[in-house]
Formats: structure tokens, C-alpha cells, sequence
């Protein structure tokens, strides 16, 4: 519960109609897209503009109130739940569209603009902005910076980080910092916008952001590769990116993923076999043609069964969007999704899929994987029960298995998703311990208190490190 | 007075453990793919507690003793529309109308209604809808109503314009209805000329055959013109819609196993509904009479039969259509579209008239406001919805504007009215408006 010295001061700057505690309120914002992670805020606040989260910042601040920044709640990482309560902070009134500007190439954005409607907004112009998660129907560019998301198009042309240029933040003492600007070159002082993408609301609330846009391809094609296994398309992967060839999209998804994606998508999908490619190339039409070419022959040169070409961009369009719908139609399947993004260097991508087949033999779970293929981006998923107790330590412990596995190929425990509250036990096994100190002390310099988004990013405790056996 | 409101949470809360599916709760992952499809959620400045993931979750939070089944809980399920537009977007397949359905049924059973509205409810639930003798003897008093003069009276008097919300305008716009003697006399069955193509068996609905019967009629004779036979079995009764959604269920399943029993006896291929919010129940007959077992196959076998009238016309085809140059624009009827799952042929039948421009409008798929009785009881929520939807139609510059259920076609009328475009704007049934382009396309 609040203080009711606090309830009041806040009521007092955004207004009764800004400020909820109700039970159903603080039901509805105790959760994110996470599975397993529930807990209940102390109140919901919805600001109008920056000033009004100076304020709530210092108060907060100085009544030492958690702070939870949330966008859309689809993040997949906890890192929204309110897990030690205090306030969540909604933007749903700070969601304009600021300014497109044509000579410099970017945009300015508050962090309540939804992804989707923002892409749609620069294409108008003949513009693009590339991050592209695949909840971008409804996630929100604030939540998408502070969780430096990545999607389908991270493969050719990079993740939110690589597109933000600025920043306004109000930092966890009420101060407002502008960082980076409309400029592609600037080495004034540390870089901080890099450090706020990505901080997942530990460092401060981010405001606005100016975004980097590029011209939009001139064409694009996709096409379809189906092979008799997950390892099979694995290794035409890697034969892709060996040939020096990168396409803007190169995702796959196995035979279960695919069964469940046609059932909801009904658009035709190959359920029979193992695994498919989807592939996608944009750019110059030469280029494009001469690049499917070729993907089509390593395809074929890598025992695919068959090679499907969309024939229209809305054929094209249905097969991605199909794609980005995988996560919640495994959720057909069981009552609990559990889905990470381990991330390898493309080079192991066909031996990490391998070693997470044995590892849900071993651990008797079942996994299905899909993922950014291209860039080494794997999400497997598991179907389980949160009520089989026994069932869920097991998943546990293959995750865990998961993690160590990729680290030891050189990769990390989460490529887009996060570290939130989920992965947070994992940390240090990446980082190493002193990584993982290093990173408190930067947080405990911009946060003396606490206050920004606590319980997240860092754990109380590591977990064991698993040794995997080999 | 608080023991008492206690005692009725926890009753609730009992009830709601009981029933309630927690695997379909459990099923909902909260990936939040249903909030960009849900009307409330975007009227509402994106409160998620006006979403179906928010619903979903207060319905769980009940269930798991995490939350008082309050005022406040009641108010957002309430205000949900019903329009099931979250299902087609779920990718995990959560069947929100049906946790919906079964959480205000449990709701009003614990509800203790004031004695108006006791008397109101059972009057309408019980005494009228089920007898379509009934049905006919109100619609007659609103025949009287509008041939006798009175209306004119009323309407000069602006007496109406003390009632809430829209009613007043409501009043306005009902369409005129058949006298009680055409009322009476209905067709039963009915053989095309020349090759039978479909054996079909037509489910009348009580409103349609009352105060849309012309409707009916344009029905009926789109089918034989397509060459189907037509039965129309005279022991049918209301699909029960308007009880399921209303937290009625068992008056719903009294009626639809009455309309079971009606319809098997009749050998066909189809059974055709002409109102997108009757066959989304039809369809669903089995779900509804899940739990019974003497009645679960035989309301599977019913359910497998109903289609739309569109789908079926689609299918069997109909005659050359054509019509004076106009733009027509389509709003779907939610359930025809996201239960039915039929929202493809009402366009493909438009777009193959000739003579005029199809133009789809922004947002065609989403809910109009109507859902049900809800533009009487949520006018508020109900107004800001339509009049939304007049813009989008505005853009499109069409002067026709389809639907495929009747409370839409009332709602787009009531928009249409509220703009004051009444005399360049017409709202038609789709079935109206083919029957009006085959006839036209014969002359």
C-alpha cells in the first residue's frame, strides 16, 4: 500500500482520472508476457508529459516507491511485473508521433507510439525503420528501446540499438538528460544512449527518442525451404551466410511450431516436414533475384525437400506474419509456454540445435524451436503445466543445461529478450561475477535507492552453474 | 450490509471455481496479440483491464482467490461487447467468448436484480423470446403503433426525447413492420423450378421473422433462385442468443434443444441463417450443451449443418445481379466474422454485382456498437463506437451501407440518423440488397 502522504502528492500532478489502485487495476498491470510471474503494484499512474514524471520521479525518489516503466506488457522476461510493488508507469497518453524529419532521416517519437504504427508512419514517407519484434502490433517503441528488441530483420539490418541516435531521460533523481541528437557522428562524453538501450527501466525513465530511419527497399521476395529436419536447415544456414550472401530475414521453425503456427494462420504451411526456412531478401530488384537465386541453390545443395516462392508481397506478408505469431500458437499445445532466446555465433547454429534436441530427451520435456536462424537467435520453446511441480523443475533444469550449452559455444543467454527477473540467476554465468558487479556499481551510481524497476537484471543469488556434459 | 456483500463475493467465487474452465484461463499465455482487435481496449485510452487479456485475468484472479468478484469486475465484463473480435487474433486459440458467457452467467445468478427489472428480464427472456406467437402479437402492437397514426403523434411531440441514451432515436429508425396477418401466414416449404441443387432447411429467427420478415422473404427467394428446396420447420423457436450472452444459459439450452429437435426431423444439407449473432450460436449449439450428454452428438450433428446464408449462396450460385451505379461499403457483423468465421463471401457476393463501386472501408471489422442489447444498456460506450464508425464511413463516400445481422443494420441506421445523412444514405441487410440486384439484373 501507499502512503497516503504519497497517494496524495501524486494524485496531485497528473490528476485523479491518471491515478488507479483499485484491486482490478492492480490486477490487470501485475503481469507482463511471462509466464510464472505474477505480483501486484501498488498503484497505476499515467503521465501526460516528461515534467509530470520529473515530479513522480523525486517523489518516488525520496519515498523510495518502486518505479515500473510498461508498455504494452508483452515482454518476455518479467521485466514488467511489479515484482517488489510500488508504481507502474503507463504511457498511454505520451504516445505521439513527434516530428519525421526528411533531410536528417530520423524521427522523434514518445515511448507510447506503438512499433507497428510508427513503421507504418515513416513508409509513408518512403522511409524505414527496420526493428521489427514480433509483437510489434502492440508493443511500444519505449519498451522496445529498454528491452532492445530485436525481430525479424536483426539478421541484415540490426535491433533497436542500432536506430536510436537519441534520447530524454529522467533520471531516478528527477533530472532530465538529453542524450546523442540528430547526428551521426558524436563522441561528446560516454555514450549513454547506448547504455539506456537496453537497461530494461533499471537507469531511468526514457521519455523521447529520436530514431534513425533509412530509405525502404525498393523490393522484396520471400520463399519457403523445407527440409527433413531442424539440423538440415541449420546447416543451410550457415551455408548462406559462408557464401557471403545476408538476407534480410532468415527464420526457422520445426515441425511442431509449424503445426500449430497453420492451425491458427491456415495459410497453407508444410506441417509435414521436419523444418522449414523462411528467407526473405530486400533491395534493388537485380539484387534481390540474383541473391534468392542463390539462396534457392544452397537450399537445394543442402538436401531441402522442395523450395516454395511467394508469388505476390501479400503471400510473402502472410508467411511472416504467420512467423511472428509462433510464440502464442505454441501456447495451443499446453497450458504453459516457456520460451527463451539462448543466442550462438551463426556458425554453431546446427550444433546448438542439436544439443537442445538431446537436452529435452534427457530432461523428458518437450521443446519446440524456432528462431532468427540468421542470427544465431534460437527461441526454444517448451509446453508444459505450471501446476506439474515435477514437470516444471525438470524444464527448469534443461534451460539451465540450455544456457550453459550456448554460452560454451560462445553465445549468450538471451539474444533479445532480456534479462528482467527470468534470466537474472543466469547473469553472472555470462558476464562472470565481476561482470556483474561492475554493472551494479553503474546502476547504484544512477539509482542510490533503488527505485528504478528493482528486482530486475540482477539476482540475489546465482544459480549453480550446470557442467555440461559432453 | 458488508457480511452480506462478503457472503455473496464468496458464493461467487465458489461458483466461479466450480465452473469456470481454468484451462482455458490457463491457456490465455498474455502475449497481448488480442489487444490491438478489442474495441474497449482502444476506446478506452488502452486500459488494459478493458482488454480480453485483462479480462481473462480478472476472471483468473477470481478464480484463484486473488480478487473479489466486485462491482468493479462486474462494470468490465459488462463492458465488454461481446464481439469476439479477439478470437480470430489469439494465436494460442483461447476461446474468450465462451469464458465470457459462462462468468455472467455465474454473475447474474448471484445477482440480485431490483423487482423492475426482475419482471423485465423475465418477461423478455422468458415470456417473450421463446414464443414466437408472442414475438408476432408485439410486433403487431408496434404495427398498430406505426399504422395508426400514433407515431406520427409521438414523433411530433418529441415526448421520446426524455428517454436515456439513444431509445428516441431508436424509435425512429425501426424498420416498418409487416402487418399481423402477414405475420401469420408463413411459408413451410418451398421447391425451386427445374434441378433441386441443395436440400436446405431455413432457420427463421424470431426477430427476423417478426420485424424483419421482409428480410426472410429476400431469403427465401435467393434460395430458390440459387435452386435449393426449402424447408422452414414450424416447431423452431429463438436461438437463445440473446440469453447466452445475457447470463441466461439455461434458457438458452431449453431453446436450443427445442431447435434441435425441430431441425433433425428435416433431412438437409444446410441449415441456413440469415443473422450473423443467431448462427454464431447455432453454431455453437454443441458447446452449449457440452455437459449433457444426451444431447451433445445430436447438437454436434445440428451444429455442422448451419452455415450462412452467404457462404451457402456463395456455394450454390445465384442468378446475374446487377444495380443503378452506387458505392457500397460492408460492416461485418462480428459474430459472422470471428465465431462463423465467415466474413469473406457477404464481399465476394457484393463485389460480383454489376453497376456498382465496392469500397472497403477502415475498420469494417470492427464491432459497431450494437452487440446485442448492448447500445440500450452501455449507450455511453455505444454512441462513441458508431459515431467512430460513421467517419470511416463518411471516407469511403458510400451511400449503401451492408450488413449481415439485424441489430448491425439498426445500429448502422441509428448512426446514419445521427448524422443527419438518413436521405443519402441507406443501411440494407446483405440479403435485401441481392434480392434487389437479381431483380434488377433480370429487367
Amino acid at each position: 500500500m501507499l502512503d497516503k502522504l504519497v497517494k496524495q502528492k501524486l494524485i496531485s500532478i497528473v490528476g485523479k482520472d491518471n491515478f488507479f489502485d483499485s484491486e482490478e487495476d492492480l490486477v490487470v498491470y501485475s503481469y507482463d508476457a511471462t509466464p510464472n510471474f505474477q505480483a501486484m503494484p501498488d498503484a497505476v499512474i499515467r503521465p501526460r508529459q516528461t515534467k509530470e514524471i520529473q515530479e513522480i520521479v523525486k517523489i518516488c525518489n525520496e519515498f523510495k516507491v518502486p518505479i515500473v516503466p510498461r508498455g504494452s506488457g508483452t515482454n518476455l522476461c518479467a521485466g514488467t511485473c511489479p515484482l517488489e510493488g510500488g508504481i507502474v508507469l503507463l504511457f498511454t497518453h505520451m504516445n505521439n508521433i513527434l516530428e519525421i524529419d526528411e533531410e536528417n532521416l530520423t524521427v522523434t517519437v514518445q515511448p507510447g507510439v506503438i512499433t507497428l504504427d510508427l513503421i507504418n508512419a515513416v513508409e509513408e514517407k518512403g522511409l524505414f525503420y527496420p526493428p521489427d519484434p514480433s509483437s510489434m502490433k502492440i508493443s511500444t517503441i519505449g519498451g522496445n528501446i529498454n528491452e532492445n528488441s530485436g525481430g525479424l530483420r536483426g539478421l541484415k539490418y540490426g535491433v533497436t540499438r542500432d536506430y536510436v541516435m537519441g534520447l530524454e531521460v529522467v533520471l531516478p533523481n528527477g533530472e532530465v538528460i538529453r542524450t546523442g541528437g540528430k547526428l551521426a557522428k558524436d563522441v561528446a562524453g560516454y555514450d549513454f544512449t547506448r547504455l539506456m538501450v537496453g537497461s530494461e527501466g533499471t537507469l531511468g525513465v526514457i521519455t523521447e527518442a529520436i530514431l534513425k530511419l533509412i530509405p525502404i527497399p525498393e523490393t522484396k521476395k520471400t520463399m519457403l525451404a523445407l527440409f527433413d529436419n531442424l539440423e538440415g536447415a541449420g546447416a543451410a544456414v550457415q551455408s548462406i551466410i559462408s557464401n557471403k550472401i545476408i538476407p534480410a530475414t532468415l527464420e526457422f521453425l520445426d515441425q511442431g511450431t509449424l503445426e500449430v503456427v497453420e492451425d491458427f494462420a491456415k495459410i497453407g504451411l508444410p506441417t509435414e516436414v521436419g523444418a522449414v526456412l523462411l528467407i526473405e531478401q530486400d533491395g534493388p530488384r537485380e539484387i534481390v533475384e540474383r541473391d534468392m537465386k542463390k539462396m534457392a541453390e544452397i537450399c537445394e545443395q543442402s538436401h531441402a525437400l522442395s523450395i516454395q516462392v511467394a508469388q505476390t508481397v501479400e503471400e510473402g506478408l502472410a508467411l511472416t506474419t504467420a512467423r511472428r505469431a509462433a510464440l502464442s500458437a505454441l501456447a495451443r499445445k499446453k497450458p504453459t509456454t516457456i520460451l527463451e532466446d539462448a543466442t550462438v555465433p551463426r556458425s554453431k547454429i546446427a550444433e546448438m540445435v542439436q544439443a537442445i534436441n538431446e537436452i529435452a530427451q534427457k530432461y523428458e520435456v518437450e521443446i519446440c524451436t524456432f528462431g532468427h536462424a540468421g542470427d544465431g537467435n534460437l527461441h526454444p520453446t517448451c509446453m508444459t503445466d505450471a501446476r506439474d511441480v515435477d514437470e516444471i523443475h525438470r524444464v527448469e533444469e534443461a534451460f539451465a543445461e540450455i544456457f550453459a550449452k550456448a554460452i560454451d559455444l560462445g553465445g549468450t543467454i538471451t539474444g533479445e529478450h532480456g534479462v528482467g527477473v527470468m534470466k537474472s540467476p543466469y547473469l553472472a554465468w555470462k558476464l562472470g561475477e565481476e561482470g556483474v558487479s561492475a554493472m551494479k556499481t553503474l546502476k547504484f551510481a544512477f539509482d542510490p535507492h533503488n527505485i528504478m524497476n528493482p528486482g530486475k537484471m540482477f539476482a540475489k543469488e546465482t544459480k549453480k552453474r550446470v557442467v555440461v556434459q559432453k | 450490509m458488508t457480511t452480506m456483500k462478503q457472503k455473496q463475493h464468496e458464493a461467487i467465487t465458489e461458483e466461479f471455481k466450480e465452473r469456470m474452465d481454468y484451462d482455458e484461463l490457463m491457456n490465455c499465455m498474455r502475449c497481448g496479440f488480442c489487444l490491438p482487435s478489442c474495441p474497449t481496449y482502444g476506446e478506452t485510452g488502452q486500459k488494459e483491464a478493458a482488454s480480453p487479456r485483462g479480462r481473462i485475468a480478472l476472471m483468473k484472479a477470481v478464480v484463484d482467490g486473488g480478487k473479489a468478484p466486485d462491482e468493479d469486475f462486474e462494470r468490465q465484463l459488462n463492458l465488454c461487447l461481446g464481439c469476439r473480435a479477439c478470437e480470430p487474433a489469439c494465436p494460442s486459440g483461447v476461446k474468450y467468448g465462451h469464458l465470457l458467457e459462462e462468468a455472467r452467467d455465474i454473475l447474474n445468478k448471484h445477482k440480485k436484480h431490483s423487482l423492475p427489472v426482475k419482471v423485465l428480464r423475465y418477461s423478455v427472456f422468458s415470456g417473450l423470446f421463446p414464443f414466437q406467437n408472442r414475438m408476432r402479437n408485439v410486433n403487431g402492437m408496434l404495427w398498430l403503433y406505426q399504422q395508426s397514426g400514433v407515431q406520427k403523434v409521438v414523433q411530433k411531440t418529441k415526448v421520446l426525447n426524455l428517454l436515456p441514451g439513444n431509445l428516441a432515436t431508436m424509435e425512429k429508425i425501426l424498420p416498418v413492420v409487416p402487418s399481423p396477418k402477414e405475420m401469420k401466414h408463413r411459408p413451410t416449404h418451398i421447391k425451386p423450378e427445374g434441378q433441386v441443387k441443395k436440400k436446405v432447411a431455413f432457420f427463421s429467427g424470431c426477430l427476423m421473422d417478426t420485424m424483419f420478415m421482409k428480410t426472410n422473404d429476400a431469403t427465401l427467394f435467393l434460395l430458390e433462385k440459387a435452386g435449393c428446396e426449402i424447408v422452414i420447420p414450424e416447431a423452431q423457436n429463438c436461438c437463445g442468443a440473446l440469453h447466452a450472452h445475457s447470463g441466461e444459459k439455461e434458457q438458452a439450452r431449453q431453446l436450443a434443444k427445442r431447435n434441435i429437435e425441430a431441425f433433425e426431423r428435416a433431412e438437409v444439407d444446410y441449415i441456413i441463417s440469415n443473422a450473423g449473432g443467431c448462427g454464431a450460436l447455432l453454431i455453437e449449439y454443441d458447446h452449449l450443451l457440452k455437459d449433457e450428454p444426451d444431447w451433445h452428438n445430436r447438437a454436434q450433428a445440428f451444429s455442422k449443418k448451419v452455415k450462412d446464408i452467404s457462404a451457402v449462396l456463395l456455394e450454390v450460385g445465384l442468378p446475374r445481379m446487377k444495380l443503378p451505379e452506387q458505392t457500397i461499403t460492408y460492416q461485418d457483423s462480428c459474430h459472422l466474422r470471428n465465431v462463423m468465421n465467415a466474413g469473406g463471401p457477404p464481399r465476394q457476393l457484393l463485389q460480383m454485382i454489376e453497376g456498382i463501386q465496392y469500397k472497403e472501408m477502415k475498420n469494417s471489422d470492427r464491432c459497431c456498437g450494437s452487440a446485442g442489447v448492448y447500445n440500450m444498456i452501455q449507450p455511453e460506450m455505444s454512441t462513441q463506437i458508431i459515431d467512430e464508425k460513421m467517419s470511416d464511413v463518411k471516407v469511403t463516400e458510400a451511400t449503401t451501407i451492408v450488413t449481415a445481422n439485424p441489430g448491425c443494420l439498426l445500429q448502422m441506421k441509428l448512426g446514419v440518423e445521427r448524422e443527419g445523412l438518413t436521405n443519402t444514405v441507406r443501411s440494407v441487410h446483405i440479403v435485401d440488397l441481392l434480392a434487389e440486384a437479381v431483380q434488377y439484373g433480370e429487367e
